[in-house]
């Protein structure tokens, strides 16, 4: 390397734009959520930032298509995608944490239980159990909780075997077997978006037959923290994995040269481990 | 065998002349307000970072003056309570995220490409991203004050129930500022860990670094593993105020000392984020004035990332007297003082440099000097605060204050300044005015053990803090301390006095500014052209 050049990318106007997106989302938010107004501020932001994103990552697939990137750019956006999802991994840990902490401290203590089982002194006649049913003070908690054996079990299936599919289509495309990749793709896009629905239902059902709620004590709080956030990035996963068949479908990608795809296939399998938590935690134990 | 240690760093070729190819990449860049809204370039977006931090140090340092004004006599004179509340959060809040962190990596932005030989740092976009995302949380986070029912208020740590249940509407807001500047620090440690770890001059070997980079290397580890953290539990308390959750409510099943947990478990590794640079940045000053390579470069190191992974395991140590199980309480307190062991390596190592060198005394040297003096004052106060039973006394008194004070004071911000003044010649081709340096020095000195010291014996004898009034026992310690903060504010005006001076002329400094400094940042011209490194130099180790 030594006697070549870098590559250093040019100016551009997204990320100044991008900032002022996202300053607008958070006021739109903040006035929605506080004023309960400003809701068109909200959408404004919402749009301006997946636009912003939208031009920012075009420009940057066309400058990778135009043969601007070195190996040194390619690991420079290696580095990043590991550790924004580091990052990830490490946001979910918090929630997971918080689930731990009290499942395995706090509830017990309120029972009085364990080295601070003077916190019974509160509410004596609690009794902590998980999933909470009765929360210990005036505070209203599901009436019942999911079997994990239906619906959370197909949904694992789905995304473990989404998983799968994503892989088969990598090889393929590392293989040059483009057909292989554009069908495994297509299969796992869809895995993911029914996996979406199937949660959409989980949350009709939750509200409407098992009285877990947001407001329904703990259990609900981070029964939705988790499933939420998961899902949300779900959905970010899925539409990245379309945004990956359309390339696909448009003749982008070489057999050495995707790192795109592979970066979005690094995503989705982190979705994907972190489901595989939540299951056993959430849901089963 | 240990890594050969790096002292001379020659460099071969270290051509500022435009690449063959890339033209495109240095087309003349846009003028006026738009180069600074659309600059990609690390040296531009680094002087953005420092400029804003000033500003924002400031903005903190009136609201600590407010502070320690009203606390200038006992009885309430000038605020009221409510106010006070929000000058103290608001204080820390400015203070932590907008005036250090972004100081640290402001010069991390100019310092860490030119020291590695990298022509800017490894995703030039974001890096752009990164800085203006700033102006827009702070913003919102100072539009606060003027919401109805006023500011954060909550102290800088907004303990739950304090910052849900009872805190004021414009949290909300307050929350959302910092989801921004969370994203912010963590897009801007991506790219500096992708920078060191990519664009190392071809030669350079990780233990060949300078020691600014080794420990940035290990903050921006720290700051991707502990902001989403803060991100999760900012999150609940948006949830517990606005959609009715029980995180932090026990009544339905949740625990305000969860808030915490999660809190500190972010909140102690983000202390060794605001002084790890600083240990880099004195690393690299004290061997340039002693005129001897450091000692223990390898030693360093590895104190560094023993300091770093120990404040993932410590983190309970500021909630001693909130109720944790006895286990918890002696864990926490071992852990905390193990950090004394490579935190002494690293005074140690500082000491021994110096010992039988030929030492002067510049202005980045006074500063240095005095960080390790008393960022060694404000570690040993930590070893205090660290003894569980004895922490029963210290907790939430004025000796908490002294001791952090202690470390970010003349410890994480006398490292900065050492830092502007070590390489203000390099930003600007000019030395810095040494008269008004001293001046700005001693002043400071004065100020800020003027201002902590006194408040080390008025919370040893009980004085809380956060709070705007006081028995009168307390009386004699906060007039010094009231008058020692308004002598230390005052000092930071010849600060910015002494950078104008210094942009606009003064001597001029040659590429190598300083006869002892060996890094490869002095191996390009003074002031460093926009463009450095745009072809790698070849990096070869002392002696081969």
């Amino acid at each position: 390397m030594s006697g070549g050049s870098y590559y250093v990318p040019a100016t551009s106007k997204w990320p100044i734009l991008g900032s002022l997106a996202l300053g607008t989302m958070m006021i739109g938010t903040g006035m929605v959520l506080v004023h309960g107004s400003g809701s068109a501020l909200m959408g404004l932001g919402i749009l301006a930032v997946l636009a912003v994103m939208g031009l920012w990552f075009r420009d940057v697939v066309k400058e990778s298509r135009s043969g601007l990137y070195d190996a040194q750019m390619d690991r420079s956006f290696r580095q990043g995608m590991a550790w924004f999802i580091f990052s990830e991994v490490m946001f979910f840990a918090a929630f997971f944490g918080a689930l731990f902490y009290v499942r395995t401290f706090a509830l017990p203590w309120l029972d009085g239980e364990g080295a601070k089982g003077v916190a019974a002194l509160l509410w004596p006649d609690f009794t902590a159990s998980w999933p909470l049913l009765e929360p210990p003070g005036d505070v209203a908690g599901p009436r019942d909780t999911f079997s994990p054996w239906q619906l959370p079990l197909v949904n694992t299936l789905i995304l473990v075997g989404s998983s799968i599919t994503l892989t088969v289509a990598h090889e393929g495309l590392k293989e040059g077997m483009r057909d292989t990749t554009r069908n495994w793709l297509l299969v796992t896009v869809l895995l993911g978006f029914t996996f979406i629905v199937i949660q959409g239902v989980e949350y009709y059902e939750a509200y409407h037959h098992y009285g877990i709620t947001l407001q329904a004590g703990i259990y609900g709080a981070t029964f939705f923290l988790l499933t939420g956030f998961h899902g949300a990035h779900v959905i970010i996963g899925a539409t990245i994995l379309t945004v990956m068949l359309i390339r696909i479908l448009r003749g982008h990608f070489a057999p050495e040269h995707h790192f795109g795809f592979e970066a979005a296939a690094w995503y989705w399998h982190f979705v994907d481990v972190v489901w595989i938590g939540l299951f056993l935690f959430v849901y089963v134990f | 065998m240990a890594p050969k240690l790096p002292l001379h760093h020659p460099v071969e070729q270290s051509s500022t002349a435009s690449a063959g190819g890339q033209a495109s990449a240095h087309a003349a860049p846009p003028r006026g307000l738009m180069r600074w809204l659309l600059t990609t370039n690390h040296k531009e977006i680094g002087s953005l970072y420092l400029i804003f931090s000033l500003t924002m140090f400031f903005i903190g340092g009136i609201f600590a003056l407010v502070v320690r004004a009203e606390l200038f006599q006992p009885g309430l004179q000038l605020v009221v309570p409510e106010f006070f509340n929000q000058m103290t959060t608001m204080h820390g809040l400015i203070m932590v995220f907008g005036a250090i962190m972004p100081a640290f990596v402001g010069l991390a932005n100019w310092m860490v490409p030119l020291q590695i030989g990298a022509p800017d740092m490894a995703l030039p976009r974001l890096n752009n991203f990164s800085f203006w995302l700033l102006p827009v949380a702070f913003t919102l986070l100072l539009s606060t004050l003027l919401m109805p029912g006023g500011g954060p208020n909550f102290g800088w740590t907004f303990y739950a129930p304090l910052s849900t249940t009872y805190a004021p509407p414009s949290t909300t807001f307050f929350i959302l500022s910092l989801h921004i500047a969370g994203i912010s620090s963590i897009l801007g440690a991506i790219n500096i860990i992708a920078t060191i770890l990519n664009l190392r001059a071809p030669g350079m070997r990780l233990m060949d670094m300078p020691l600014f980079c080794w420990t940035w290397l290990i903050t921006a580890f720290l700051l991707i593993a502990v902001m989403p953290v803060l991100a999760g539990v900012v999150t609940m308390m948006l949830m517990d105020i606005n959609f009715g959750t029980s995180f932090f409510n026990a009544a339905g099943g949740g625990d305000p000392v969860l808030f915490q947990h999660l809190f500190w478990f972010f909140g102690h590794p983000e202390v060794y984020i605001m002084i790890l640079p600083a240990f880099g940045i004195v690393s690299a000053i004290i061997p340039t004035f002693s005129r001897k390579r450091l000692f223990g470069y390898a030693s360093m190191v590895y104190a560094t990332a023993s300091i770093a992974i120990l404040s993932f395991l410590v983190w309970a140590h500021h909630m001693f007297t909130v109720g944790l199980p006895l286990a918890a309480e002696l864990f926490f307190m071992y852990t905390t003082m193990l950090i004394a062991v490579p935190t002494g390596v690293k005074v140690f190592n500082w000491i021994a440099t110096m010992f039988r060198g030929s030492i002067s005394f510049e202005p980045p040297m006074l500063f240095a000097l005095a960080f390790v003096v008393q960022f060694t004052i404000g570690g040993f106060s930590g070893l205090m605060l660290a003894i569980s039973p004895a922490d029963f006394q210290y907790h939430d008194t004025y000796f908490v204050v002294a001791h952090f004070h202690y470390v970010l004071v003349p410890g994480a911000l006398f490292a900065i300044l050492a830092a502007a003044y070590y390489w203000l010649p390099k930003w600007t081709g000019h030395y810095p005015n040494v008269k008004l340096a001293q001046w700005h020095f001693w002043l400071s000195v004065i100020g800020v053990n003027l201002t902590f010291f006194p408040m080390h014996f008025s919370g040893l004898a009980g004085m809380p803090r956060r709070i705007p009034d006081y028995a009168l026992q307390f009386a004699d310690f906060n007039v010094a301390s009231s008058l020692g903060a308004f002598l230390f504010g005052a000092s930071q005006l010849l600060f910015v006095l002494l950078i104008i001076k210094c942009v606009r002329g003064g001597e001029k400094a040659p590429a190598k500014a300083w006869e002892g400094a060996e890094d490869l940042e002095w191996s390009v011209p003074s002031p460093a052209p926009l463009h450095t490194f745009e072809h790698p130099p070849t990096f070869r180790r002392d002696g081969e």
